[in-house]
């Protein structure tokens, strides 16, 4: 609100979702704000037409209907005029949980990533959610936002030093690090406490960026920690478990223990709350907890 | 360009021409749909189009995207033509290392937007003429579809959009041949009454010869057709028209002239190769 305030080049669109998020926005910019309707092709293809005049668009959808639903749009319009698009997703992962599969959205940063000139982010709570917003309208290219609900517990005590493409450290360990993209932090957090109580201090890193990676931030971790697991919200496939094991594989002289803790390409079958879904796909604390402690009995 | 001294016939006949030419050296495709447009694109960069090639960025310009993005090597002539960059250019079209891919590409001078897969067109030139609006900006937004380019559904989508958002500054002109890339568009899928359907959808739409200048002239000229609505001329056309063997033939979606083919065609356009 404040950044739209500041710039008068900022238009918000939505795709006929939003209830409860955008009222004050529409209240304070109507001639910044449109609801878009059912129609996201159209909305990405707009977005890039107000983007070739000058203007910063940030358009609005829930799971996968700003992605896979226009993808074409966005590589063609968005990616390959290279302009200052910003897509932001809600209901990222399986915060949708019993509305189904539709409504999960595990595949979307394999897709982005995939784009050339586009940058990927999942903040991991709600300050870095605010930082990635102002980073992303100055940024000049196009962003994909990838938030999860409105209610995620926050995790940083105070505003984190974010800037796109780097990694934040949460928490400091020696034996074993903790990557996570998006909200799954807060439950690497937990995790992280649980291994304390165990003897092993596991470092926390939020990943906010999933590109372009923090290269530095794993390869130090790999090398003072020996274990790396990256937990999140998404498939195993494409997403950060994939972007650091393409770092991890083509580093030399590394010795690193490694698993990627994710959605392991498959649909959810079962009906349930995030939190259930979590469990049923091997993702909650206990899991990632069982899988660090897995990983230091097989030794460096 | 004033009015008394653009010569459309002449200027879409280099056009043709020069495609010829083009496709010829390259043994490229798309030539069918390149012909069909060279008298509508003769008129508006002959006349309609307020831009300044000395300043392809300058704000106040008007927009034009090819839709039809593969019917590119009709819109790089006339871009030349006008100066937008060296005719030399036109020389290695599609070919390696050259300035000019088969579908029209950002970032050659003149060129608003890229364009190869249908239907992205109109959102996007949606997308400029509501900045216009925004900006209370005069110029307008030219957008040349084809058949197929109306059977993607984001068409339709930009349709309801425009209309929506009373964008009267765009103006949608279908290249409507009839003739989609592998078939009639009475055997695929039936287009017609398509200037009906673009009035159900809040456009004010007009049908015109694509290929009569005066037609297409006094069309362009009378936009917006009414107030606060987007405009849509269905222009007929003849997919490869001008050259009598390639007229209304789906292959020549796909086919290259031969040395002899390109002579015959030159000569029926009454120039030298």
């Amino acid at each position: 609100m404040d950044m739209a305030g500041d710039d008068e080049r900022i238009h918000l669109f939505a795709g006929d979702l939003g209830f409860s998020i955008f009222e004050p926005f529409m209240e304070k910019f109507p001639s910044r704000y449109i609801n878009m309707g059912v129609a996201e092709q159209n909305m990405i293809g707009v977005a890039t037409g107000m983007a070739l005049s000058g203007k910063i668009v940030f358009v609005y959808s829930i799971a996968n209907f700003p992605t896979f639903r226009c993808l074409e749009q966005i590589r063609n319009d968005v990616c390959y005029h290279n302009v200052n698009v910003n897509i932001v997703m809600g209901g990222g992962g399986l915060s949708y949980g019993s509305l189904g599969v539709t409504h999960h959205a595990t595949e979307d940063m394999a897709l982005m990533r995939a784009l050339p000139n586009m940058t990927v982010i999942a903040p991991g709570d709600p300050l870095e959610a605010e930082q990635a917003t102002l980073a992303c309208a100055s940024w000049p290219g196009p962003c994909y936002l990838r938030l999860g609900k409105t209610t995620e517990p926050g995790v940083h005590e105070s505003l984190p030093s974010f800037s796109i493409g780097r990694a934040i450290m949460v928490r400091d360990g020696k034996d074993a690090t903790l990557i996570s993209t998006g909200c799954m932090l807060y439950s690497n957090v937990q995790a992280a406490e649980i291994l304390a109580g165990r003897g092993i201090s596991a470092r926390v890193l939020s990943m906010p960026t999933v590109k372009p990676l923090d290269r530095d931030a794993v390869l130090a971790a790999a090398g003072e920690t020996g274990v790396i697991v990256t937990v999140e919200e998404h498939s195993i496939i494409g997403g950060l478990g994939s972007a650091v094991a393409e770092v991890l594989a083509e580093a030399s002289g590394i010795d690193c223990k490694f698993r990627r803790m994710g959605v392991r390409d498959t649909f959810t079958h079962d009906v349930g709350n995030q939190e259930y879904l979590l469990k049923a796909h091997g993702l909650s604390v206990g899991d990632i907890v069982n899988t660090v402690i897995d990983l230091k009995k097989e030794g460096r | 360009m004033p009015e008394n001294t653009i010569d459309y016939k002449a200027f879409s006949t280099r056009i043709r021409a020069q495609v010829l030419r083009m496709v010829h050296r390259a043994q490229s495709g798309h030539l069918g749909s390149s012909l069909s447009i060279a008298d509508i694109l003769a008129v508006l960069y002959g006349r309609i189009l307020n831009v300044d090639p000395a300043q392809p960025d300058w704000p106040e310009r008007d927009r034009f995207i090819l839709s039809k993005g593969h019917a590119v090597s009709a819109v790089y002539v006339a871009l030349a033509e006008r100066g937008f960059f060296p005719r030399d250019w036109l020389l290695n079209y599609y070919l390696n290392g050259s300035h000019l891919p088969g579908h029209i590409t950002y970032g050659v001078p003149g060129v608003e937007a890229s364009a190869g897969a249908l239907g992205h067109g109109l959102p996007i030139g949606c997308g400029m003429a509501l900045a216009a609006k925004c900006d209370d900006k005069k110029y307008r937004v030219y957008v040349i579809l084809s058949d197929g380019d109306c059977d993607e559904g984001s068409t339709w989508e930009a349709l309801l959009f425009a209309h929506q958002h009373k964008l009267d500054n765009i103006v949608a002109i279908v290249d409507y041949n009839k003739i989609q890339g592998f078939g009639r568009t009475k055997e695929v899928l039936d287009l017609d009454p398509l200037a009906e359907k673009w009035h159900s959808f809040g456009w004010s739409a007009r049908e015109i010869d694509g290929h009569d200048h005066r037609q297409i002239e006094q069309a362009l000229l009378g936009i917006p057709f009414e107030s606060e609505r987007p405009s849509c001329i269905v222009a007929h056309t003849v997919k490869g028209k001008g050259v009598s063997f390639m007229e209304d033939d789906v292959a020549w979606h796909y086919r290259s002239p031969d040395d002899k083919q390109l002579r015959e065609a030159l000569d029926e356009l009454g120039v030298s190769e």
